[in-house]
């Protein structure tokens, strides 16, 4: 994914002179093509993310389109109040390429677990968010992001990841993407996470329990109509993601669930990482494991919330809420 | 290489007629909002007055005019004193300055780009306004554009990390259309920059960091005109004036006084004493 990524900043580099891509003390060999051909729009700077993300505003602000990549973590909480502000609050137009989004850098620990990048740029009015599924979704997304007003976060997962999304689906920044339906279940996803879901829709199918997946690839600003028109049809939805679960994608799909007079009465429920930091190494696969991210526990969330409910409505929910964390 | 520092020292400037009649526009302002930033404005008064007198190419009416030369106040809470010198310019009206932090007013406490004409950056959190300069610049020299870049920071400001980001930034990229200002009055909120973390020697600071560096009296009018007038000090380097001032400068009980470094809640009375001292 992320090989695409920069091999999209070369083409839209070629395609568009404002196109800058700034590195922050990036491997040696990245986009030496760019280097090559573009030299003025290549620029691979220290390991200063405060001064690059202000940086490429000011660039921005005299009309250059700067895509920045470095380790997410490092893009993210150590240049905080610089997105704030000079992208944000300034509402310039500037890419933020988020190399190992989630808990793709597992083996190195908590300092480069990006589990939390959705939930603070969430905050941060004008940014739109993006979490893509695969490759081939990061490129139909990747070229959009030329004509986004307002700075933009992409959100890079491991790379090699199997291609689920779909090319014959329209895939546009700031609309969910219906990947299956059924009347059942809604199951909201964002990122890598639609492999997940549509692993457990596809169990589920075989138990004879038919679910919607709703792909979120756009974070912010969240396709709002599309959430509440397929939760309407459904007594049940569940949301999934690599990130902790304070504030991303389960926390914005819930403040749309609560805030809507349903007909029908409906349970709810969110997977992803609980309110820790995680505290084993091992692999990103290793990790979601450990933290019930995974189609199984996703299977028995849907299954589990589909059977009769008890009298004791908080003791079924508490049951649930402790098997996820 | 530096300039030695003038023999006259920034106490000993007296201010002309121009400089106490920008003083008093300030403490006008200050009293419309009742509360602002005096010190930090009173010391970079001349600064901005030469900048604006002087140096700087732009076109009030046309703030965005592209080849105009970017002013960048880092230290936004000094933005008193450039809104007096663009109101006075006629980047927008001088009635503004009577609604200064008022709800239907644009001027508030620190400056907004996009809402004040004439502001280039949004400053305020300290730290950040070099960098914009460091883009600026960067684009214009990627570019092959002649506009030049100026940036003040405070001296406190540069306790923060993100200004040596920017120095080494600037540097590398060889940006010689790029000139910084240290206000250096040499006091900060809680006491003095001795005091609270030193910054010496900061001469030699700048230039270590690839600048190329003069020093200053920050309120001499002369001074400021020749040094300002002379940038880049070197074809392949970034500029850095460090500019000796003092805060608070122009009013006997204002200087160095850090009880006028921010002041809410400003009295008529106070503002009828700080006119008194400017006449």
């Amino acid at each position: 994914m992320r090989q695409t990524s920069l091999d999209m900043v070369y083409e839209l580099a070629k395609r568009d002179p404002r196109v800058v891509f700034i590195g922050s003390d990036l491997g040696p060999d990245t986009l030496k093509q760019l280097k090559a051909e573009l030299p003025n729009q290549f620029l691979m700077e220290g390991v200063s993310e405060a001064n690059i993300v202000t940086m490429a505003a000011g660039l921005a602000m005299e009309g250059k389109i700067p895509y920045i990549n470095t380790i997410a973590t490092f893009l993210t909480r150590r240049c905080f109040e610089q997105i704030v502000l000079d992208l944000g609050l300034h509402n310039t137009k500037v890419r933020l390429i988020a190399s190992g989004g989630g808990v793709v850098y597992a083996p190195l620990g908590p300092t480069h677990l990006a589990i939390d990048d959705i939930a603070i740029l969430r905050a941060v009015p004008n940014m739109t968010i993006l979490a893509p599924a695969d490759a081939d979704e990061m490129r139909r997304l990747m070229l959009q992001t030329l004509e986004v007003n307002g700075p933009v976060y992409i959100r890079l997962g491991k790379g090699g990841d199997p291609i689920v999304s779909r090319a014959d689906l329209p895939c546009e920044i700031g609309k969910g993407i219906l990947m299956r339906e059924g009347a059942d279940a809604l199951i909201v996803c964002t990122g890598i996470c639609l492999q997940v879901a549509l692993n457990a829709a596809e169990q589920l199918s075989k138990e004879g329990i038919s679910v919607t997946v709703l792909h979120i690839h756009t974070l912010k600003p969240l396709d709002s109509a599309t959430i509440v028109q397929h939760a309407a049809r459904v007594p049940i939805i569940v949301t999934i993601e690599e990130h902790t679960l304070v504030g991303g994608l389960g926390s914005a799909v819930a403040e749309i669930i609560v805030e809507t007079s349903f007909s029908s009465p409906k349970r709810f429920k969110r997977i992803g990482i609980p309110d820790v930091f995680p505290d084993q190494y091992g692999s990103q696969a290793s990790l979601m494991q450990r933290y019930n991210i995974t189609a199984e526990h996703l299977f028995e969330v849907v299954r589990k919330l589909l059977e009769p409910q008890p009298k004791d409505r908080h003791e079924q929910t508490d049951e649930l809420c402790h098997s996820a964390a | 290489m530096t300039t030695a520092i003038s023999p006259t020292t920034p106490d000993a400037v007296a201010l002309d007629a121009r400089s106490k009649e920008l003083r008093k526009m300030i403490v006008r302002t200050i009293g419309a909002g009742k509360r602002g930033h005096v010190g930090a404005a009173l010391s970079i008064v001349e600064i901005l007055r030469v900048l604006y007198d002087d140096i700087l190419k732009y076109d009030a009416a046309n703030p965005r005019w592209p080849k105009r030369d970017r002013c960048i106040l880092s230290k936004g809470h000094g933005c008193i004193a450039l809104y007096v010198l663009l109101a006075e310019k006629g980047f927008f009206p001088k009635d503004e300055l009577g609604k200064f932090c008022a709800s239907d007013g644009i001027l508030g406490g620190h400056p907004e780009h996009g809402k004040v004409p004439g502001v280039e950056a949004s400053t305020g959190s300290l730290g950040h306004g070099l960098s914009f300069g460091v883009g600026f610049a960067l684009a214009a020299k990627l570019d092959g554009y002649k506009h030049r870049v100026f940036v003040i920071v405070g001296d406190g400001e540069c306790s923060e990390g993100s200004i040596w980001e920017a120095a080494l930034c600037a540097a590398k990229h060889q940006l010689s259309n790029l000139t910084v200002l240290v206000d250096y009055n040499k006091q900060q909120t809680y006491g003095t920059i001795a005091e609270v973390q030193g910054l010496e020697p900061l001469v030699e600071k700048w230039e270590s960091f690839g600048f190329a560096v003069r020093e200053v009296n920050g309120h001499d009018i002369e001074e400021l005109r020749s040094v300002l007038s002379n940038v880049p000090f070197e074809s392949d380097k970034p500029s850095a004036i460090i500019c000796h001032t003092v805060k608070g400068k122009g009013v006997s009980f204002t200087e160095r006084n850090l009880r006028w470094h921010h002041k809410a809640k400003v009295t008529e009375d106070e503002v009828a004493s700080l006119l008194d001292a400017l006449s």
